[in-house]
């Protein structure tokens, strides 16, 4: 029976002005609790001691691992789309892969380039080619991929069905990104927090680290919300735009 | 089933001979190499390996936005969709078809630009085998793209943008197993088998997506 409920609620969703209307309520309460966890991870990030090893550099982490967890979980939540337009026709699955691809891509950005400025010091070069960062690359160049695909296409809802089908065969690449330090022994380290037998990290650098990771996330689903809220608002200008003209071309049709 | 692979096989060896470009583009881009990295010969037959598979990936991508293209210009995709058969079954021989025509001229073609490379025999031998056993599945990947920009008025760099990061496993280990047949420490079979699994995987998950797509991107 709840199910059924969640379903239905779910379905209710399909309407945009409801999901407009729902986005517009939760929109500010996400948008202040991001920045209250911004500011408190930030806060404890700099708080906080340095490595004994690393010294200050070691703060490129609150950044780096959480953007790249997020650069996984984005392309995870595009699939998830993906198989709601494929499988359900959900009309907002369109809106939400589309609007995910160009987050994803600024997070995996993020990742490359903090890894990298954490790599000159540490490992003393720009960039190896470790499985690791690596696969990280080719995630990167696959949400660009998507978003060339979408841009490429006039029909916004063949450019979703075509699009989701590219994510879910590209979806292959996500185990490989997560398992590639495991399997191949290479330079980045690997799993630290997120592994059998708890985390091996040290509490001092746990703390801001998990709370930046919620910010980070509560960070993607404001922007992944506001960004469909405008996808929509574009295709009802575009609509609005396209009768406008069909009702031009009827009155100066008629005048002539 | 049979009628569709040998009107693919003699379209693709007889309209505007796609599959001659191809090898043709293939010892292009090796005959490349050596003025890029100098014709020094125990470079190249180090590097060999790799620059033959990479020159192999590239030609495999040459052709692949042709695939269901012509088939879509004059009409006959329309009646493939329609048709009784699974459309899976379709596409999975249109990818052998395309194999043949396209990629099986690369593996013949291999064995002469290794001997340019200053491979030994062993080397060659080994590349051949893992392009034999790898460039299909470069054929089954391409498939998708290839089905996903099917409706696209100039499809064909963004179908080897989107096939290229989806191909790079089968890049790693048909090296790997290439190098490892060489050198002695290195052993050859576990690269090559994965090589093998990634084929037979994508076999599976490439016509499926290809349909998929294809169903999705008529008009």
């Amino acid at each position: 029976m709840t199910e059924s409920l969640a379903i239905s609620k779910f379905s209710d969703l399909a309407n945009p002005t409801r999901f407009l209307a729902l986005a517009a309520r939760l929109l500010p309460f996400m948008a202040a609790v991001t920045a209250i966890l911004f500011a408190v991870g930030l806060y404890l990030s700099f708080a906080t001691e340095g490595d004994y090893q690393q010294g200050m550099t070691v703060r490129i982490m609150y950044v780096h691992v959480p953007a790249a967890w997020l650069s996984m979980m984005c392309y995870t939540v595009m699939a998830v789309s993906a198989i709601g337009t494929l499988v359900w026709r959900h009309p907002l699955a369109d809106v939400s892969h589309k609007a995910a691809a160009p987050l994803g891509a600024a997070f995996t950005l993020i990742a490359l380039a903090t890894g990298s400025l954490w790599g000159r010091p540490m490992w003393g070069t720009w960039w190896v080619w470790d499985a690791r960062l690596t696969s990280v690359f080719v995630l990167f160049l696959m949400y660009l991929g998507l978003i060339a695909l979408n841009r490429a296409m006039d029909d916004p809802s063949r450019a979703a069905r075509v699009s989701a089908v590219l994510i879910l065969v590209g979806f292959v690449n996500i185990p490989i990104i997560k398992f590639s330090v495991d399997w191949w022994n290479t330079l980045h380290q690997p799993a630290s927090v997120i592994r059998m037998g708890g985390p091996t990290i040290d509490q001092e650098f746990l703390w801001p680290l998990l709370i930046m990771a919620i910010a980070f996330t509560l960070l993607f689903f404001t922007l992944h919300v506001m960004a469909m809220r405008n996808e929509i608002w574009r295709r009802r200008v575009a609509a609005q735009r396209r009768m406008a003209a069909r009702l031009a071309g009827r009155e100066s049709g008629s005048e002539a | 089933m049979t009628a569709l692979l040998l009107r693919d096989l003699k379209l693709s060896v007889r309209a505007g001979g796609g599959a001659l470009i191809g090898v043709l583009f293939f010892m292009t881009v090796v005959a490349v190499i050596p003025f890029g990295v100098g014709p020094d010969l125990n470079l190249l037959s180090r590097i060999g390996p790799a620059i033959v598979w990479i020159g192999a990936l590239l030609s495999a991508l040459l052709g692949l936005d042709r695939m269901f293209q012509t088939d879509r210009e004059d009409g006959s995709l329309d009646l493939l969709l329609m048709q009784e058969h699974p459309l899976v079954l379709t596409v999975l021989m249109k990818c052998l078809a395309h194999w043949l025509g396209n990629g099986l001229p690369l593996v013949i073609a291999s064995p002469l630009l290794g001997l340019f490379m200053n491979m030994n025999e062993m080397a060659i031998g080994a590349t051949m085998l893992t392009l034999f056993v790898g460039t299909p599945a470069l054929t089954f990947i391409g498939a998708v793209g290839a089905a996903v920009a099917v409706a696209l008025p100039r499809g064909g760099l963004l179908v080897s943008i989107l096939v290229l990061p989806l191909a790079i496993p089968v890049l790693i280990f048909g090296v790997s197993a290439s190098y490892a047949a060489v050198e002695d420490p290195a052993p050859f079979m576990p690269p090559f088998l994965i090589l093998v699994a990634i084929t037979m995987f994508f076999a599976v998950l490439g016509p499926l997506g290809a349909a998929l797509a294809l169903r999705n991107a008529g008009d």
